[in-house]
């Protein structure tokens, strides 16, 4: 994108969109990653939020966070929703009854319960339709709102209340995470990006660029939690970190289909230093922590060969 | 597999695990969902162990249809879920009763429409239980109204499904789910298992849905070397899809045929003070729970109030109602929704007995002093 300004510290509003007070576990990242979003998208947004941990601590009576318009209507159709809000917008404005040169950026927000599993069809629909909307997936790993429960975003080895590690079993979690950024980008949407609220500036610049995109834009946050993770709140941070410089979570951004990573480390750390401070890996042996660093090291690979090969053709 | 009979203090869901895996239930595909979330987790835990498979979908529409294929496999399957995931089931629900498919939905009520209130309890899905799928359907549903009932009602539900060859329901509210109390658990040598009655006729004799004198037709698992075509269209004894106006008839009139043939072994009553009752209260689920403290009350008050306890809600009991309405001057039916069992007992009365509703929907139960209260207005 030309002539786009990046955030820093000092241009950061100072403007909050999303209150405090909510009821959030402690070192929750997800509303730490959902503060700084809507930082950055200021008053002129609209959110379509699916079922999950962020609709209850953000929206219980009489304590709703949002200073914006916000709709929950249920599990599986935050995108479907957003589709319908764009789309009358849009006519609104055709008719010459809503300010048409009033840019409102159109939301949906869900979890990865609500984004993998169940919104799947849902999203797919929405990104093919081509609506003007940002998607931004808060994946922290598992249906965190109901205790716990595995997803098709569980990471292999994770241990959960539906996939829990123990004699008959020793492994927890048997499937990869599925890779719906891939799944987005299949689409040929003209912005796709991960990101994480351990960079906060690379986050907002993110979601300023996928709401200055015209048609869809999907955004793939990573939110640690505490309490799903089985670790200390205040790691909450520093894990999102280190899944980012243990090539975990890579930081990269997908813009018509050429692939640029946005953070990159000279040096990557090994994964064990992801999975030890978890809880929900500390049963696994070495064995299965190499099958980890194996696939992951991997899946990096193939990543870099996109960057490189996007970057060749840019040449 | 509990080879020795045991006390547990355990939550309803724990019971309806516990329950399910005692009836033989082999396969359980499910999705998270407050308050029915514990059976999943448990069976998660405790089906691998006896030789079952647990396996978590990616919604409510993946858990039904992935029970009705492994029952169709030969599975003894069970689904549980809660308002919303009971929606999404629906569609698949009218299959399996079309396709004569065995399976148990555990429903744990909470408040709706919609999302509602997730943590509180409501008995708004006893209509949803009965007419949720579109089309003539026969469905059974049974509401458990204890911890223990919870654990025998899972049983009871299992053995009819695979009896009648008919989704069962069991219609749990929150309040049962997340009650704890102590329970008898049986070794499950000791517990009725019924199975699916088999085909043992040559291959190429067989025809899936040509009923036996019992009204129900043997059942092949895929696999078993019986060609076998399931299809969500009305079709004729071969199982293949028919526009015939009499194979049509007799497709779906046998549906009813089987139920009503069993409805007394289905009609799951209890009576309490019912002899020489002149009020009885008519009630189902946590109810009976406030309705039982009430009837205690109003005996040492002096009182002639019965309880009539249904456990079985669809298909509706009549008779247990039919047999004390000569008797009776007024019947009071509390519910947790805005009358929807209310209406079925007006139906049944044609006029005998005074009927009386006590409802609520706030997410609160219906306490004991409330039924006194509208009880001795009626009596004075």
């Amino acid at each position: 994108m030309e002539n786009f300004n990046v955030f820093a510290a000092k241009l950061t509003p100072q403007q909050e969109f999303l209150a405090g007070g909510h009821r959030a576990c402690q070192g929750c990242a997800e509303l730490l990653a959902v503060r700084l979003v809507a930082k950055t998208l200021g008053h002129d947004y609209v959110i379509a939020n699916a079922t999950g941990c962020l609709e209850i601590v953000t929206s219980s009576f009489p304590h709703s966070a949002w200073k914006v318009p916000w709709i929950h209507v249920a599990f599986e159709n935050a995108a479907a929703v957003a589709s319908g809000v764009e789309a009358g917008i849009r006519v609104l404005q055709r008719k010459g009854r809503y300010p048409v040169q009033r840019k409102v950026t159109v939301v949906a927000q869900a979890g990865d319960g609500g984004t993998v599993d169940i919104g799947l069809q849902a999203l797919s629909g929405a990104l093919e339709r081509g609506h003007d909307m940002v998607y931004i997936c808060y994946d922290n790993e598992a249906y965190m709102n109901t205790g716990i429960q595995r997803s098709s975003s569980t990471p292999y080895g994770a241990t959960t209340t539906t996939s829990p590690a123990g004699k008959a079993d020793p492994l927890g979690q048997h499937t990869m995470k599925k890779n719906i950024v891939e799944i987005a980008a299949a689409h040929n949407i003209p912005y796709v990006a991960t990101a994480s609220p351990s960079y906060p500036f690379d986050l907002m610049d993110k979601v300023k660029k996928a709401a200055a995109t015209p048609g869809p834009a999907y955004i793939h946050c990573l939110v640690p939690c505490p309490t799903g993770w089985r670790m200390a709140p205040n790691l909450a941070v520093s894990i999102g970190r280190i899944a980012v410089e243990s090539k975990v979570f890579p930081l990269y951004e997908i813009e018509n289909g050429d692939y640029r990573m946005t953070v990159t480390h000279k040096k990557h750390r090994p994964v064990v230093d992801y999975l030890k401070p978890q809880g929900r890996f500390r049963h696994l042996n070495e064995a299965q922590i190499a099958r980890i660093q194996e696939q992951v090291d991997k899946s990096y690979e193939r990543l870099q060969k996109k960057v490189k090969m996007s970057q060749n053709e840019l040449d | 597999m509990r080879k020795k009979p045991s006390y547990q203090l355990m939550q309803g869901n724990e019971a309806a695990a516990e329950g399910a895996l005692a009836a033989g239930v082999n396969f359980f595909a499910g999705y998270p969902i407050t308050p029915s979330t514990e059976i999943a987790e448990i069976l998660a835990d405790r089906l691998p162990a006896n030789g079952g498979k647990f396996i978590q979908m990616e919604d409510e529409i993946g858990s039904i249809a992935a029970i009705i294929g492994a029952s169709i496999g030969g599975c003894k399957s069970l689904t549980a879920t809660s308002g919303p995931g009971f929606s999404l089931m629906q569609e698949n629900l009218g299959f399996a009763c079309l396709a004569e498919v065995p399976l148990v939905i555990v429903n744990v009520m909470r408040g709706g429409p919609s999302t509602g209130m997730p943590t509180s309890p409501s008995q708004g899905d006893v209509m949803q239980s009965r007419w949720g799928t579109h089309g003539d359907h026969p469905i059974i549903v049974l509401s458990p109204a204890s911890v223990e009932e919870t654990f025998h009602y899972t049983i009871k539900a299992v053995n009819l499904a695979e009896k009648y060859r008919n989704p069962v329901i069991v219609l749990m509210d929150e309040v049962i789910g997340h009650m704890r109390a102590r329970v008898s658990l049986p070794p499950w040598p000791m517990v009725e298992r019924v199975n699916r009655v088999k085909p043992n006729m040559p291959p190429e004799w067989y025809n899936p849905y040509e009923r036996q004198a019992s009204g129900v037709a043997p059942m092949a698992a895929f696999g078993d070397g019986y060609r076998y075509h399931v299809t969500g269209l009305v079709h004729d004894a071969k199982g293949f899809p028919t526009a015939n106006p009499n194979e049509a008839r007799d497709n779906l009139r046998g549906l009813f045929a089987k139920i009503e043939r069993g409805f007394r072994e289905i009609c799951l009553v209890d009576y309490e003070e019912m002899e020489d009752a002149e009020h009885a209260i008519v009630a189902y689920g946590c109810m009976v729970l406030s309705a039982r403290s009430a009837l205690e009350q109003l005996r040492e008050a002096g009182h002639r109030v019965g309880l009539i306890k249904l456990g079985t809600l669809w298909p509706f009991p009549r008779f247990a109602l039919e047999r004390y309405l000569p008797q009776l001057k007024n019947i009071i039916v509390p519910e947790l929704n805005l009358g929807q069992v209310y209406r079925e007992v007006l139906r049944v009365n044609a006029g005998h007995a005074n009927i009386e509703k006590i409802n609520r929907i706030n997410g609160t139960i219906i306490t004991p002093e409330e039924i006194i209260k509208t009880v001795k207005g009626l009596i004075r």
